[in-house]
């Protein structure tokens, strides 16, 4: 069996995503090709064909397929799947707007965001938010699978597959208007080893900031938030943790004002090691941290700060 | 222009779910139920262009057909959506849990018939964690679609979306007819008044039956067994943060 992967990329490099998605591929079959989507991605293309166990890179580029469009990634990918057992993609924002697309046009059952493979058509994935896992066994003979990259471990760089263009597709019916990025020079909030979190109780927008900016610095941390703080405006949107934001599994994630609703739960909860700084010594939240410290964040994140010298 | 939202009763989202003993499922024998929030959300958006709050144009949706696939008392949750300011329901019945494909097969078939403009829904349930119907839907349609939408502008026959992304926002703008899956923070549901609780009673619920669609509503994923996941080790609490820096390094986290 053969099995694509469509790459989750910037344009000029992969993201670690892919790698990660690459080595959950290898667990289906050893011949892997990765599909690079996009508008002047050869560099990406080039990227891709060195990550270890990739047999060969497809490169298909359109105006749609730049901006990300599910009509034009599902117009590209679907004519491919011919060749291919098996779909997988990031379970990126990206990848869960088209995988489900592609699986509609080949009338398969898509299975969304799996943590572990357990063989060709069996696989894990969490549901209600994180609180059961559900073992699956796929009775289609393709299959379009999206994985969650924290699960996997990445797949090493030292490859050399060849890397051949292939037709892309449009979207007639979608145009791209306008894009509005996060700018950020800290790690990426999917990759970073350390996480530091804030929660409502930082209670204004400058205090977020405040707080939580320097302590991330400090760490080469990368800044996350609940969703009662991006709720209420005192982070983007693109910070929040959990069950409707990003899932994350760093190495150290720090909790600060976070009470750990089980939304917030669902999306960090398999960090390595767990750290709670909440007043309130019932808050949820202590109950999964491996260290916890009861106490005014105002007083213990400079005191953390001095500590970490 | 009329819409279609479907809606989905599930687990209410502060209930932790629980999984059963002999690993068949999550146990939902008296469990509190309640409309997905996501679907929530998409209903008020829909109530929302037929009043023209915000920045929508009164009467840009002149009429909401709400639309659910499930069990008898997912009616409640129909009537629910039809408090909110929906005008009427559609429930297709079914006591086996489908898979977002039957789902998305059954709602096109409710397309067909009905003709909506515009179909908004959730960008997930929260049961099934799956974010793949209303994806499904428009690609067995061909429609264009819009998911996570956190704005929605409807203008000239296009809907314009800007997107919850990795990384920031996206504003695309997808041809009429198309589907919109919500995000959180498209908007705040309203809760329903006792009046329009009252009145939703008289609002119409037509019911049907899966088989009354012909559609192949056959499961293509066997569940195997559902568990618990791993439980963490009960952890320390520390005195201060100096105690907890000196912890952090000797765990090596730091």
């Amino acid at each position: 069996m053969a099995v694509l992967v469509i790459a989750d990329h910037d344009g000029s490099t992969v993201r670690d995503t892919t790698n990660k998605t690459v080595t959950a591929a290898l667990g289906l079959s050893s011949d892997v090709d990765v599909l690079v989507v996009g508008q002047g991605a050869q560099a990406a293309a080039d990227a891709a064909s060195k990550i270890a166990g990739v047999r060969k890179v497809l490169l298909a580029e359109s105006a749609g397929l730049g901006h990300g469009l599910a009509e034009a990634v599902e117009a590209t990918v679907v004519p491919l799947a011919a060749g291919y057992d098996a779909i997988l993609t990031p379970a990126s924002t990206d990848g869960k707007n088209f995988a489900p697309r592609i699986a509609a046009k080949l009338d398969v059952a898509p299975i969304s965001d799996i943590v572990e493979v357990v063989s060709a058509d069996t696989f894990v994935r969490p549901i209600y938010a994180g609180n059961a896992l559900e073992t699956i066994q796929s009775a289609d003979a393709k299959k379009v699978i999206t994985v969650r990259p924290t699960a996997f471990a990445a797949a090493a760089e030292g490859g050399s597959a060849s890397v051949e263009s292939v037709a892309g597709a449009d979207a007639p019916k979608t145009t791209f208007v306008s894009e509005e990025m996060v700018k950020s020079d800290r790690p990426e909030l999917g990759a970073a080893k350390i996480i530091v979190s804030g929660g409502r109780a930082l209670g204004s927008a400058d205090e977020f900031h405040a707080v939580m900016e320097p302590l991330a610095d400090k760490l080469g941390a990368a800044i996350g938030a609940s969703r009662a703080a991006v709720d209420a405006g005192y982070a983007p949107n693109d910070y929040q943790v959990g069950q409707t934001g990003k899932v994350v599994a760093p190495a150290l994630y720090i909790a600060i004002g976070i009470s750990g609703a089980i939304q917030h739960l669902a999306g960090m909860k398999d960090s390595k090691t767990i750290v709670a700084i909440n007043k309130d010594p019932d808050a949820p939240i202590f109950q999964v941290a491996d260290y916890g410290l009861v106490g005014d964040y105002k007083t213990v994140v400079p005191e953390l700060m001095t500590a970490l010298g | 222009m009329k819409v279609l939202v479907p809606v989905k009763r599930v687990i209410d989202y502060n209930v932790k779910a629980r999984v059963k003993a002999d690993q068949s499922g999550v146990d939902l024998a008296n469990v509190k139920m309640s409309m997905n929030p996501f679907d929530e959300i998409a209903v008020e958006e829909a109530v929302r262009l037929k009043e023209g709050k915000e920045h929508h144009a009164a009467g840009t949706a002149t009429e909401i057909v709400v639309v659910s696939i499930g069990v008898t008392q997912a009616q409640e949750t129909i009537r629910t959506a039809l408090a909110m300011g929906a005008d009427r329901g559609l429930l297709i019945q079914s006591d086996t849990d489908l898979e977002p494909l039957a789902v998305a097969k059954l709602l096109k078939a409710v397309v067909e018939e009905e003709k909506p403009d515009l179909i908004l829904m959730g960008k997930q349930s929260i049961d099934g964690d799956n974010n793949a119907v209303g994806q499904m839907l428009a690609a067995l349609l061909d429609w264009p679609q819009a998911t996570f939408a956190g704005k929605l502008v409807i203008d000239a026959g296009k809907a314009t979306v800007t997107r919850e992304v990795d990384g920031g926002l996206q504003t695309l703008s997808a041809d009429l007819p198309a589907v919109v899956t919500v995000d959180l923070r498209l908007n705040t549901p309203r809760y329903a008044s006792l009046p329009n609780i009252m009145k939703a009673k008289k609002k119409e619920i037509a019911v049907k039956a899966v088989a009354d669609y012909g559609v192949d509503v056959a499961d293509r994923l066997k569940v195997l067994k559902v568990t618990e996941p791993p439980k963490r080790s009960a952890g320390v609490k520390v005195a201060d943060a100096a105690e907890l820096v000196s912890k952090l390094k000797s765990a090596g986290a730091l």
